[in-house]
């Protein structure tokens, strides 16, 4: 992904130099606010900006060289701009992996000097906050817990590495130097790093789960979701012995709302209360994961007409067949009819399906509900109503 | 060529880039002149031609691009060997296999011949933001360490009989990179703390300020200026 020298013209390469220049000099900004600690450490942020960003920076390249072996030999390596999103927060992702960037170009002429704009623009300006905007908006929807941290992260790398490809078919569109029409490139780009936003979602995700194991306080995208970590008097082990610090260290974990994992109960604290899963959350999980697939993977859906269609056109049917009376609708054949690029204007009809069928399927279920809480004596056959509508 | 001022060659670098980038893709003599040019320059600066072209093989993967473009661009045909070819295409990938070989082939000359310290001083005097020249000599003053961190737990996996074969296994090696970046930004942690004991207000002082005199400039000026004056070449006879 590393684009060399002479791939893309000069001034686009000026004008993506210019673009990576104005976004690390904000992030440079932000990573301040990131890194001054969750507790805001009173003014620290300046000063611990160069040593962590450094060393995870550090990391970025070490875990850039860790080889994993995908099936038949060949290996794949992480990219990790979703992974520092993550972990260290976006300002600090875009930093770190265009520092890495930029030493590669400089010291081991990884990606070409003139194109270090394109490679910093791509990377690190598209990838990281697609990915950690993704990350954010999945944990504020999904259930609270460290499954949808780790279901978050999964879905962001999934996403940041494709982002990267279109964002690099786009600065080719401007301004590429070879003779391949554009839908080939987007095509190949894109068909090639889903595959790799695949493994480096696994990882990535793997690798949050592993760290939320051990150091939630670590994880950035984990702030709020995780119990904050207290330090403990050694007399609170002693039952019955629970001191006036301890319980209100309790008390603090109550309040934010979050399960102490991992704390033994003790006796002066308020067992935390067992929240039940909203159906709200569920609901909104189901229709981004809906989302997604209609979006992207009917994208790679096969444009072959399905068996139905197929045999009738072999066996001449559908000459007899009256063309359907929404054929001129907008979403005709599962296409929108604006977009000329087949696959694209597949997903988008996709996506507006969902919605359409997810509307319908909302007012069956609040009528059916309205029935059943008004009359309890249909309730049996509303309930069968209510599991099919969902 | 190992004593000039580190700016001074990192502009010339990106110069003559800049100018192989800008050449017309016709002008197949003007990147004969310049391959020529950077030759005398390695040659000058007694870098062996053996680890300078060794050091190229990084180029690889796009060099496997370049050689699927023929087959996968438009444009008119042209049979060769029974293969039938896109002449854009061919023209192409000659582009991009000339100027990527070209660039990548400047940049390692630039860094066999500066220290990476020099370089990040070099750097900073090209007024890149002294916060980000910062994280840059941090990641490669600890890159080594954690580099090392991670081969020790291979070394460690393998020691228990661990080897990694396919997907099943990417579990193991994921909490490895998780303990990596523990252990990392842990050592952040304590890179800091020792700092601050020893008066860290947030910059690093810089004792060897690098300058350069007008003789210097213009010797690191005469690679970018001739590759300047190719490529006017290369537009003007084209």
């Amino acid at each position: 992904m590393h684009v060399p020298d002479g791939f893309i013209d000069a001034p686009v390469s000026l004008a993506a130099g210019a673009v990576a220049a104005g976004a690390v000099a904000v992030s440079l900004r932000g990573a301040r606010r990131e890194l001054a600690g969750p507790a805001g450490a009173g003014g620290l942020g300046e000063e611990r900006t160069a040593p962590l960003a450094g060393l995870v920076a550090a990391f970025v390249f070490a875990v850039q060289m860790l080889n994993f072996p995908v099936a038949g030999g060949t290996s794949g390596h992480l990219l990790g701009g979703a992974l520092a999103a993550v972990l260290v927060g976006p300002y600090t992702g875009v930093l770190c992996v265009s520092v890495v960037l930029l030493m590669q170009s400089v010291l081991f002429a990884d990606g070409g000097l003139t194109a270090l704009g394109v490679n910093i623009t791509d990377m690190a300006v598209v990838a990281v906050p697609v990915a950690y905007g993704l990350f954010r908006a999945l944990v504020r929807v999904l259930p609270r817990g460290r499954g949808a941290v780790t279901g978050a992260a999964f879905a962001a790398a999934l996403v940041s590495v494709p982002a990267a490809a279109v964002a690099f078919t786009a600065l080719y569109a401007l301004g590429g130097t070879a003779d391949v029409s554009l839908g080939k490139v987007f095509t190949a780009m894109v068909g090639v790093h889903v595959l790799i936003g695949l493994g480096e979602a696994a990882i990535t995700a793997l690798t949050v789960g592993a760290v939320l194991s051990v150091r939630p306080d670590l994880v950035y995208g984990a702030r709020g979701v995780t119990a904050p970590l207290v330090l403990r008097d050694v007399t609170a082990a002693v039952p019955g012995g629970g001191t006036a610090a301890t319980t209100e260290d309790a008390a603090r974990a109550d309040a934010e709302g979050a399960p102490a994992e991992g704390v033994p109960a003790e006796p002066a604290a308020v067992p935390a209360p067992v929240r039940g899963r909203s159906t709200r959350r569920v609901w909104l999980a189901g229709l981004a994961t809906a989302l997604v697939c209609a979006g992207v993977v009917s994208f790679y859906a096969s444009a072959d007409p399905d068996g139905l269609e197929k045999v009738a056109a072999d066996q001449g049917i559908d000459e007899q067949a009256e063309e359907h009376g929404l054929a001129d609708s907008p979403l005709a054949d599962y296409g929108v009819a604006d977009i000329s690029d087949t696959r694209l204007s597949g997903g988008t009809a996709g996506v507006i399906g969902v919605g359409a069928t997810l509307a319908v399927g909302t007012g069956v279920f609040v009528v059916v509900r309205r029935r059943r809480a008004s009359a309890p004596a249909p309730a049996a056959s509303a309930s069968g109503a209510d599991r099919d509508g969902h | 060529m190992h004593a000039l001022p580190p700016h001074c060659k990192l502009v010339a670098v990106l110069c003559f880039v800049l100018a192989v980038v800008s050449t017309p893709r016709e002008a197949v003599g003007a990147f004969a002149a310049y391959a020529l040019l950077l030759a005398a320059v390695v040659r000058l600066a007694r870098v062996p031609f053996r680890t300078w072209l060794g050091r190229l093989v990084i180029e690889v993967p796009f060099v496997a691009f370049a050689v699927l473009l023929p087959f996968v661009a438009e444009g008119p045909r042209v049979e060769w060997l029974g293969l039938s070819l896109s002449e854009p295409g061919l023209w192409g990938a000659w582009n991009v296999l000339a100027k990527g070989t070209l660039g990548v082939a400047a940049s390692v000359l630039l860094a066999a011949t500066t220290e990476l310290r020099a370089l990040l001083l070099g750097l900073q005097r090209l007024r890149l933001p002294p916060q980000l020249v910062q994280i840059a000599s941090f990641m490669l003053r600890y890159g080594d360490l954690i580099t090392d961190e991670m081969r020790r737990m291979r070394v460690a996996r393998a020691s228990r009989g661990f080897e990694a074969r396919g997907v099943r296994h990417w579990g193991v090696l994921a909490k490895s990179a998780g303990a990596l970046f523990i252990r990392s930004y842990e050592r952040g942690e304590r890179v800091h703390l020792a700092m601050l004991s020893r008066g860290y207000t947030g910059t690093v002082p810089v004792i060897d300020e690098v300058t350069a005199t007008r003789a210097q400039w213009a010797r690191t000026a005469v690679l970018p200026a001739a590759a300047l004056a190719v490529c006017l070449a290369g537009w003007l006879l084209r």
